[in-house]
């Protein structure tokens, strides 16, 4: 049995080589060595080819690559990020994630204490979501043909009872809710790239949404509209592509917008417009506008969702357009990004 | 955020609102020179909450906009050396040149990467001494000391391997030419905040002065703008032609001497080519010949021939403020900013770009 910390196992070697992904006995000593006691589960634990899987009625099935830079930032690591980005998108279906498949894509060198780190990181996501990593493969590629390390999840989960979660039921005065402080993920990891010190650290937000979720669909089922996590692209793009799928407009309130200080210094110093940066810890929920008081007290008053918040509605006024209404009146669209933020010269 | 949310108080704003609209009794054409103003009026959405008579052209104060296609040309063939690792400004990647871009170029193999400080690229150079690494030192004022620092910290740190890519503008020759160009319809300005921080402001009494024209050294806040704009409104409907400074929190008459040292023991003055001007006397900065072995230009002895700018793009026209964005014939069918004939649709701070991606608005307005 692993103790709670989990210390690093003696091991013979201390970095991945090319032999750890060969499926020999290399691989099975890096297996071994901890990995499926540290992740076991009574699917995983039959170290078979793939997993054999009970499953009732709808399911949602979601797939993501993690390929992040720096793999350790301040609130988590890739590992974490990996379980809870697949754990988030199947809970914005309106499911309740149980089943995950993990996938490294590691390249040599990468000191096993590293991995290791990584792995407890997964674990202890794992844990907090109530899901389980039932099947997995693990491949080495030659020094300066990856990143240190890549992770694909791919993720299974029931859909809840009441869940109808769909972008067409989404109509004019529509109020659209965000779980909670924006831009903290994007921040965190741009002021460790760019080596910023904050008098207190930007934190990622990394957590699973499943639970607050969850508790959403029981006590509003069908009134919950949509929900969407605003990863990549942040809030703006996601946004932009509910105002796209449902020919609707889309107003934000800049006031509104719910911003740590920290955040909103790090992003001013940077060039960078927090509407655009990443996200791993909150969702965007559209609601009728008669219950969206209601739903956001409840939402604050649990765990993941206590500065929850609404940011705008929808409108007929500019079809397909997001627009922003500044902290002094005027107006501006949100445009969809063309590629990554780039930041301004000055 | 203290010393920002004061700035962007909206019943402060509302007043000065208010204030430029009962000062107003005809039309005023005004240019905002700095494109982090244009960013400003629009990311704020000022632009729509100004009276119809206030009319603001962006000039042509963005860094990204007015470097020419040559000097794109000559940082990507630097990009494309095997030994060369090129540093830039984030917003310098999508510039098209005349074949690619630096995104596309660095896709393709090269090895470019975006920095937040000339200084990085030096400890760049310094832990990579097999390696050239030049800095794309484009920019005005406000970029030069940073840009000039890093030349003279590679020379004391001994780091031989760093070089700059100068392409250095100045705003005063720039406003001297918007204004010397016989159509011109510029009423006033507000120059900009950053510059004169560097700078002072001593190098805008004389223009005032010949063109007799309003000037207001502005910043950046939509506060700051709003009184700025209020400032040059209430000049022009009393037939004044005064330097003001309301971004006096920043600006001093005399400008940041530190800075201004660095600058002029590394560069020297020089006639520069922008993009949609064509070239203006004095009106950028060439590293001296003390520094010579800092400069790409003669490090790598760089001699491409130059490039004649996109024909079908009137972005000199828009940055003199003879036409507006949406009066290009290729303004969003052509000329997008995904697909840009010019550079003005690149930038977040390109006029072109932020009409784009304002039109909807505008349209609703107007309709």
């Amino acid at each position: 049995m692993l103790s709670l910390n989990c210390p690093l196992p003696k091991l013979n070697f201390d970095t991945i080589n090319l032999g750890h992904g060969s499926g020999g006995k290399l691989t099975n000593q890096l297996l071994d060595s901890g990995v499926f006691e540290l992740l076991s589960n009574e699917w995983l634990d039959q170290r078979h080819d793939g997993a054999i899987l009970e499953c009732n009625g709808p399911m949602a099935f979601t797939t993501d690559s993690f390929v992040i830079n720096p793999i350790f930032f301040p609130g988590g690591n890739i590992g974490e990020l990996a379980i809870n980005g697949t754990v988030n998108d199947l809970a914005m279906c309106g499911a309740i994630p149980k089943y995950l498949s993990l996938s490294f894509i590691i390249e040599e060198g990468l000191p096993m204490t590293e991995l290791w780190e990584i792995l407890l990181g997964i674990r202890a996501a794992c844990q907090e979501a109530g899901v389980y990593v039932v099947t997995g493969d693990t491949k080495v590629v030659e020094r300066g043909k990856g990143d240190k390390i890549f992770i694909n999840t791919t993720g299974l989960g029931q859909l809840h009872s009441s869940a109808k979660i769909d972008t067409q039921r989404v109509a004019e005065g529509d109020a659209i809710l965000v779980s909670g402080q924006i831009a903290t993920h994007g921040m965190a990891i741009m002021s460790v790239r760019e080596g910023l010190d904050f008098d207190t650290e930007i934190v990622s937000d990394t957590q699973p949404l499943n639970h607050l979720v969850n508790q959403l669909l029981d006590q509003f089922g069908s009134d919950i509209k949509l929900l969407r996590d605003p990863t990549r692209g942040g809030v703006a793009t996601v946004l932009n592509e509910v105002a796209r799928d449902t020919q609707l407009g889309i107003d934000i309130r800049q006031r509104d917008l719910p911003l740590d200080n920290q955040v909103a210094g790090a992003c001013e110093l940077l060039g960078l417009d927090p509407l655009y940066v990443a996200n791993e810890g909150v969702f965007l929920a559209v609601v009728d506008q008669s219950i969206a008081e209601e739903v956001l007290s409840f939402m604050q008053q649990t765990q993941y969702g206590s500065q929850a918040t609404q940011i705008g509605s929808v409108t007929t006024s500019h079809p397909r357009q997001v627009v922003q209404i500044s902290a002094i009146g005027g107006q501006r669209i949100v445009p969809m990004l063309i590629g990554e933020q780039l930041p301004r010269i000055c | 955020m203290k010393y920002l949310s004061e700035y962007r108080d909206p019943d402060v704003a509302k007043k000065y609102l208010e204030e430029i609209h009962r000062t107003v009794t005809q039309p005023w054409t005004i240019m905002e020179v700095c494109g982090g103003q244009t960013h400003s009026l629009v990311r704020n959405g000022i632009l729509n909450l100004l009276p119809d008579e206030v009319n603001m052209v962006h000039g042509p104060g963005c860094p990204v906009c007015v470097t020419s296609l040559s000097i794109i040309d000559k940082a990507i063939h630097l990009a494309e050396q095997d030994n060369v690792i090129l540093c830039s400004f984030g917003d310098m990647m999508r510039v098209p040149g005349s074949g690619r871009n630096l995104q596309e170029t660095k896709a393709a193999g090269a090895d470019v990467r975006i920095l937040y400080s000339p200084l990085e690229a030096v400890n760049l150079a310094a832990q990579n001494p097999d390696k050239e690494v030049v800095f794309f030192a484009v920019g005005f004022e406000t970029t030069a000391p940073a840009n000039a620092l890093s030349v003279i910290h590679a020379e004391r740190r001994g780091v031989t391997n760093y070089s700059i890519l100068s392409n250095h503008v100045l705003v005063p020759p720039a406003i001297k030419a918007v204004m010397d160009d016989p159509e011109c319809r510029i009423q006033a300005f507000l120059a900009a905040g950053h510059v004169c921080t560097i700078m002072g402001t001593s190098e805008y009494h004389p223009l005032v002065a010949q063109y007799q024209i309003p000037m207001v050294v502005t910043g950046f806040e939509p506060l700051d703008l709003l009184q700025g704009i209020l400032m040059v409104v209430k000049q022009l409907e009393k037939g004044e032609a005064r330097l003001e400074n309301q971004y006096s929190r920043m600006v001093k008459a005399t400008g940041n001497q530190a800075a201004i040292s660095a600058i002029e023991q590394v560069f020297e003055i020089t006639d520069l080519i922008w993009r949609g001007l064509s070239e203006i006397p004095d009106s950028g900065l060439k590293v001296r010949p003390a520094y010579a072995r800092f400069d790409a230009i003669r490090k790598f002895g760089i001699n491409l021939s130059p490039v004649p700018e996109n024909a079908e793009c009137i972005s000199g026209s828009i940055m003199k403020g003879l036409a507006k964005p949406h009066d290009c014939p290729n303004f969003g069918t052509k000329c997008k900013p995904e697909r840009p004939l010019g550079a003005p649709m690149v930038s977040s701070e390109g006029a072109c770009a932020a009409y784009y991606h304002f039109r909807a608005v505008l349209e609703e307005v107007a309709a």
